[in-house]
């Protein structure tokens, strides 16, 4: 039986970015907050100081910052006919748990997307013919526009200090941003990292070739900085222990460095850790939330009762939460019909790895950072005619590699064995004059009619919950795509003066073990009605107005970029209007 | 305030990992930010000496395994000696050995290669029912040998069928057990030497990674120059004492 409790006017499941941020804004507003987080407390001084943050194989092979598949995990398949297995261990992709979620070891790579994704749909059948688009391509229109959202990235990005050179300030293109970029308001607050060997030798390569190369926005600062709140971020040292670890400097921006020193202040606002919540408690009526259940540590069952409900859990697990609290109709892909669970994506990644001459080049890769590197956008977005090429979507091209980590960084020519003294010598050979770069060709992942997610049939949480099932594969059109840009990005390696290049484009089938970034997107999307998504453009649930659903589970698809930047602003633009619309007058804020 | 030097935060016992919390139950935080002193979660450094897991003979084959797929050289110590069996063998001993972080429920089947391993064995099990299998076959089929036993060139047979697929285990996929010494081996040749592998940082130094340094500052604008800083990990730095 359920112990009842005092009832608060918000309660937010999951303390990452989208929790941190509205639950800042709503107990700026003066609301009574809870934020019920189903990982534990984490802080620098505790989880990752200095003298052992820098352990690859307790962060990275092991991932202990991370949620662990004993406390939750997934099912996989990639397609209907298969039977979905749970994911025993992580490797396609690593879900935060904790206080500060994923962005506690995201390497902060901060980016905008393109104006012309939001409205994807219509600028590409406009361009190219309806079709042009695959018959089973599900992408949409958001629903809001580059526009709309402009001033959120920019608070995001005056939040954490976001390091880089602006493209286009108010209309105006500027030397050594991105061109391509959509129109900001005002420039980064910081100026751009540093660059190591490798990555200034690409961005001199891809200028050879008629490019325009830009830093990569990076929320590892490149010199210290307090954000509007009040809270000072560090100089970034450049450790190379970025993604997968905690920052032991304060100078990744994280919640914990931009947020939390603040909003633990404030009186109206409680956090409680460990405590996983089961389900959206919906009143008779079925449309309106009456707040939330969940479990604490010791198994004890809580009912937190509260006016608003925000999901601000990880995309997989706010759509588990959907569908496990009867919110919405469940997606078939039979007969198309259902909004929870629908235009699932993840991110289409690539490389080329790069051989050079060991005698003179030497690339330090250990000296990085998480969002290091020079990029260019040539080949993002509809950046580029299409028509001839066959296939739609693109992604940032850059050498941003982040690491040197000795496991992660293995990297002998084709042909060298797996394992015996010809290894060893190749390892010895190769490490400092290899440029291996995963996250070199990040590209959009559509959205397709047969990708979708629902609740497994077979396998269970350690609660008896269905976990949520992934039917997932790559499309034909994703990988010409990928195969493109691997090309290009190829001969930027060979330009910069590689001795071998080895491509490694994207291939299907879509490979559960095989790391490709933790960009999930979809689920439960926003959009202009509610026929075709599961929020408005404000991320309000159609079917239950006093329920906001944050996070990337909102993208209608993924585009060529790391998601978190939009998955911020969203949060912030979500939150403007819930706090001067909706607290004003409770009830949907569109009509549709 | 009372300085801890490194030797003495890493000396206090460690306490258990991940899904432990300091707080029992549930913390509730507001008011502040919550902290308590002596919460962090050092590692604790791997003594060598002795096995925590595997039996005398299981050793041995370890031993010899790792020291052929990592064989020694003048320059750099083979897996034998930097320590490779050593760190399977703590790990093994430890809660990654049983799975514990891994979604361990039913049921079992196999899947495709993309749904990944589904074993219902822990890798603990994994390693003993392997070995055992290994030595086995080896006897088969060099005359009663087990492994440990061979000669580097029989060795090097035995791991180049497994890797193959064309030396069967009875009771075992030779190649699934391939790919996990393998993984675990490099894990151990290169991770920090707190675990037991990578003694005296000797792989770092091979590759020229000078481990766990955290200030490049310095360094980030001297492009294609060899580092000359000294090779440090978590536990050890040339300024300081054993």
């Amino acid at each position: 039986m359920a112990h009842r409790l005092p009832r608060k006017d918000a309660v937010i499941v999951g303390l990452g970015w989208t929790g941190s941020i509205l639950a800042h804004e709503l107990t700026e507003a003066g609301l009574d907050v809870v934020a019920l987080e189903r990982g534990p407390w984490r802080d620098t001084a505790t989880d990752f100081p200095i003298s052992y943050a820098q352990d690859e194989l307790r962060y990275r092979l092991q991932h202990q910052l991370f949620l662990q598949p004993a406390q939750m995990s997934v099912t996989f398949r990639n397609n209907a006919s298969q039977t979905a297995l749970p994911v025993r261990n992580w490797g396609a992709f690593m879900l935060g748990n904790g206080v500060g979620g994923g962005g506690l070891h995201w390497n902060a790579e901060t980016f905008r997307f393109l104006p012309t994704d939001f409205t994807a749909r219509s600028h590409l059948t406009q361009r190219y013919g309806e079709k042009f688009l695959p018959e089973d391509m599900t992408i949409q229109d958001w629903g809001i526009t580059f526009e709309d959202l402009e001033p959120h990235y920019d608070d995001f990005e005056y939040l954490c200090g976001t390091s880089g050179t602006a493209g286009n300030v108010n209309g105006k293109i500027q030397d050594g941003g991105n061109p391509f970029e959509g129109a900001r308001s005002r420039p980064y607050p910081t100026p751009p990292q540093k660059q190591g060997y490798g990555h200034t030798l690409f961005a001199e390569a891809a200028k050879q070739l008629g490019y325009k190369p830009y830093p990569q926005p990076s929320g590892n600062l490149s010199q210290p900085y307090t954000n509007p709140l009040g809270v000072t971020l560090g100089q970034c040292t450049f450790c190379g222990f970025c993604e997968w670890f905690g920052c032991a400097n304060y100078s990744k921006a994280t919640p914990q460095t931009t947020i939390l020193p603040v909003l633990l202040r404030n009186p109206n606002f409680e956090a409680r850790t460990e405590c996983e919540v089961m389900r959206v408690n919906l009143d008779n009526t079925g449309k309106r939330a009456t707040g939330v259940t969940y479990v604490n540590s010791s198994g004890e069952e809580f009912e937190q009762p509260a006016d608003l409900v925000l999901l601000c859990a990880f995309q997989l697990f706010n759509v588990q939460l959907l569908l496990l609290s009867g919110i919405g109709t469940p997606y078939d892909p039979r007969t198309g019909q259902g909004q929870i669970g629908r235009n699932f994506t993840h991110q289409t990644m690539s490389t080329a790895v790069g051989f050079f001459d060991k005698a003179k080049y030497n690339f330090n890769p250990f000296i990085a950072s998480g969002a290091i590197g020079m990029c260019i956008d040539e080949f993002n977005g509809d950046n580029f005619d299409h028509g001839p090429l066959g296939f739609v979507g693109g992604g940032y091209i850059g050498q941003v590699r982040t690491n040197g980590r000795p496991l992660e960084s293995i990297s002998v020519p084709p042909g060298t064995p797996a394992w015996g003294a010809k290894w060893k010598q190749a390892l010895r050979d190769n490490y400092l004059s290899s440029v291996i770069c995963g996250g070199a060709c990040h590209a959009s992942f559509y959205s397709y009619r047969d990708v979708c997610l629902d609740l497994d049939p077979t396998y269970k949480d350690r609660f008896g919950r269905p976990l949520m099932r992934m039917t997932i594969d790559l499309h034909e059109n994703e990988l010409k795509m990928s195969a493109f840009l691997t090309d290009k990005y190829a001969e930027i390696l060979q330009q910069m003066g590689a001795k071998q290049v080895v491509k490694q484009p994207r291939k299907g089938p879509y490979d559960v073990t095989d790391y490709q970034t933790s960009h999930l997107c979809g689920g439960a999307i926003m959009g202009e009605n509610p026929g075709n998504s599961a929020l408005n453009r404000y991320l309000q649930s159609w079917d239950v107005p006093n329920l906001f659903v944050q996070g990337s589970t909102a993208f209608p698809q993924n585009a060529g970029y790391n998601p978190t930047g939009t998955v911020a602003a969203l949060a912030f633009w979500s939150a403007k209007a819930i706090r001067s619309q909706y607290l004003k007058n409770p009830g949907p804020l569109v009509h549709a | 305030m009372h300085h801890l030097n490194r030797r003495q935060l890493l000396g206090s016992s460690a306490v258990a990992l991940v899904l432990m919390s300091p707080l029992a139950h549930a913390a509730i935080i507001k008011g502040g930010l919550p902290w308590k002193p002596g919460s962090a979660d050092p590692p604790t450094q791997v003594k060598p000496g002795g096995w925590h897991y595997f039996t005398q003979q299981e050793a041995a084959t370890v031993e010899a395994f790792v020291d052929r797929l990592i064989p020694p050289d003048p320059q750099t110590p083979g897996g034998k000696d930097i320590g490779c069996a050593v760190f399977i063998d703590r790990q093994l001993a430890g809660p990654n050995g049983r799975n514990e972080n891994f979604y361990m429920a039913g049921p079992f089947q196999q899947g495709t290669k993309q749904q990944g391993p589904q074993s219902p064995l822990t890798t603990a099990q994994q390693y003993r029912k392997a070995l055992a299998a290994l030595n086995e076959a080896c006897g088969g089929r060099y005359g009663g040998k087990v492994f440990a036993d061979l000669s580097d060139d029989q060795k090097d047979e035995v791991i180049a069928g497994l890797e193959n697929g064309s030396f069967k285990l009875d009771g075992f996929d030779g190649q699934s057990f391939f790919s996990l010494i393998l993984t675990d081996t490099r894990n151990g040749f290169l991770a920090d030497p707190i675990y037991g592998g990578n003694k005296d940082m000797a792989a770092w130094k091979m590759i020229g990674f000078p481990g766990t340094h955290y200030d490049y500052r310095d360094w980030i604008d001297r492009h294609n120059e060899r580092v000359t800083l000294p090779t440090v990990s978590i536990a050890s730095h040339p300024n300081w004492s054993q």
